[in-house]
């Protein structure tokens, strides 16, 4: 619901009032955070000053080359892995009806399996590395992937389909050209589904067997009753997740502003 | 709050059935082949008929029963407290325009936050009590209930609350027989995705956490190295999850039989 700027001036400030409208309830919860656990000796429930004392120790020194970036890397080839993946065998799952008829049960209950239990697995297949932690979120988030990139293929418009045949675009140029960006709206919701997915394995598959990653880390803080600390990987953890997301939406809207433009043209909306 | 978008469940090609079949077979026989082959490591990749027979054994004892009810009733009971919180909140929030707005940035912010993160808190604050699993689930399920169905308020078609309005039904009335129906389709599709979360985040807690349950006897099987087991619970709970589509599914196509998505026809 991001409604392009009807004129430049007013929409600016339009949205400047929004940001702050929207700001409010956020500021309020972290300052009565701030201020009802200032004085707090709860154990479970430390200081926010205290907090974030820790998250600065923390994430601001060698554990940021140590623990976060080897995190970011694994679920960033995870997940790039998993796009590509998906997509490619979504367009051959897609554009061939014996193909999918063929898989259609074994993906319906491959997706079926809650990846979190896909780690045993890994850890018997590849032991406790790297290998295992990047299998692990693959093989857990490439399936809304290649369910909507099927999905999408299969909604190709027909006469987009036979224009495309007419103008005898084939091979390459016509996956680039015409099925992918037809296909790519229901693809971006897949790969938002899958990105999510592939933060969640991440977390999960550092919890097991040690090592270093920011799951490690928050469990180990917890194991040795570290509790700024464990709050502030918490904290780390959801800021994360929310940059990744708001990357995401970036990519997201530049990718499908023609989509989004056009259907909000054809409710009315300028 | 973005648009929630809707993730199409399934490919319906049920003249098919018999490829599918064949598919499954064809699986298992390369399966079987592969790890009698040797092909993979026969020790960590266990043949077809090595993982059914321990799936057979492990269905005649009551340890898989009662850890297949503890997962069930893990993620049904957070599932249903998230409905509690999310539905009506979520009608609030998407009947109110100031509170749409007041919340909007917060909820962006919580949602993409990945609930595994709270897991060390759970730990902390309940153990492997059935409350910590519940905690993890409440946290991930609620999102999707809540941003679909304020979603669906808000996209309610502002024409029929008018009409209804012109015929002077009350504002309860309004919400009752117009804000509820043109809702049901987008709280049909947060109950769909919930339910899913709901099962993921349970089996989570059991594997991480150790609360009794499907993900913990994995952890127990693949620790004792028992593989072939390992792999049969794993198609249990690819099963369980199966079920749980089939399922809401189900329950989907039953609340939206009057709906047009729903009629004859309108589904290739």
């Amino acid at each position: 619901m991001t409604a392009p700027s009807r004129s430049r001036g007013r929409g600016w400030s339009r949205r400047l009032v929004a940001l702050g409208v929207e700001a409010v309830l956020p500021v309020v919860l972290v300052v009565v955070w701030y201020l009802t656990s200032a004085g707090s000796t709860n154990f479970y429930f430390p200081p926010l000053s205290r907090i974030l004392r820790a998250f600065a120790d923390s994430w601001f020194g060698s554990r940021f080359t140590a623990d976060v970036l080897p995190s970011l890397g694994r679920a960033g080839a995870g997940f790039g892995l998993a796009v590509v993946c998906g997509v490619a065998v979504g367009l051959l799952l897609g554009s061939s009806r014996v193909a999918r008829s063929l898989f259609e049960p074994l993906v319906e209950f491959a997706r079926a399996v809650p990846p979190p239990v896909l780690v045993p697995v890994a850890v018997l297949a590849f032991g406790l590395g790297n290998s295992m932690r990047i299998s692990v979120i693959v093989a857990g988030s490439v399936w809304p992937v290649l369910l909507n990139t099927v999905e999408g293929v299969r909604g190709l418009d027909e006469v987009l389909r036979d224009t495309a045949s007419a103008y005898r675009i084939t091979g390459w140029r016509r996956i680039w050209r015409v099925i992918l960006p037809a296909a790519s709206p229901p693809i971006m919701a897949g790969v938002r589904t899958c990105l999510a997915l592939s933060l969640i394995l991440m977390v999960i598959s550092e919890m097991v067997g040690g090592g270093n990653g920011i799951g490690f880390f928050v469990q180990q803080s917890q194991r040795s009753f570290a509790l700024p600390e464990m709050w502030a990987g918490i904290l780390l953890l959801g800021l994360v997740g929310y940059l990744a997301h708001l990357v995401f939406s970036a990519v997201e809207r530049r990718l499908l502003s023609w989509h989004s433009g056009s259907r909000q043209s054809s409710r009315g909306e300028s | 709050m973005s648009r929630p978008k809707v993730l199409r469940t399934g490919w319906r090609v049920r003249s098919h059935a018999p490829l599918g079949l064949l598919g499954v077979l064809l699986a298992l026989a390369a399966m079987e082949g592969v790890s009698r082959a040797d092909i993979l490591p026969h020790r960590w990749f266990p043949s077809a008929t090595q993982t059914i027979r321990a799936l057979v054994t492990e269905a005649g004892t009551a340890e898989l029963w009662n850890a297949i009810a503890d997962t069930v009733e893990g993620a049904a009971l957070g599932l249903g407290i998230a409905a509690l919180i999310g539905i009506p909140l979520g009608i609030l929030i998407g009947l109110s325009d100031p509170l749409y707005r007041l919340t909007r940035a917060l909820v962006e912010f919580l949602r993409p936050v990945p609930s595994v993160a709270l897991i060390p808190l759970a730990v902390l604050l309940y153990g492997t009590e059935l409350r910590s699993k519940l905690l993890l689930v409440v946290y991930a399920a609620t999102w999707p209930l809540l941003v679909n169905v304020v979603y669906g308020v808000r996209d309610t078609d502002p024409v029929a609350i008018d009409t209804a309005r012109a015929y002077r039904l009350g504002r309860l009335a309004r919400i009752r027989h117009v804000t509820v129906p043109s809702t049901l389709p987008y709280l049909m599709t947060g109950v769909r995705l919930s339910a899913s979360v709901s099962l993921i985040l349970a089996v989570t807690a059991e594997l991480v956490i150790g609360a009794p349950g499907l993900g913990q006897i994995i952890v127990q099987a693949q620790a004792a190295n028992a593989v072939p087991l390992t792999y049969a619970l794993i198609v249990v709970s690819g099963l369980l999850g199966l079920a749980l589509n089939v399922l809401t599914r189900g329950v989907e196509r039953y609340a939206l039989r009057w709906h047009t998505s729903q009629r004859a026809g309108s589904r290739p």
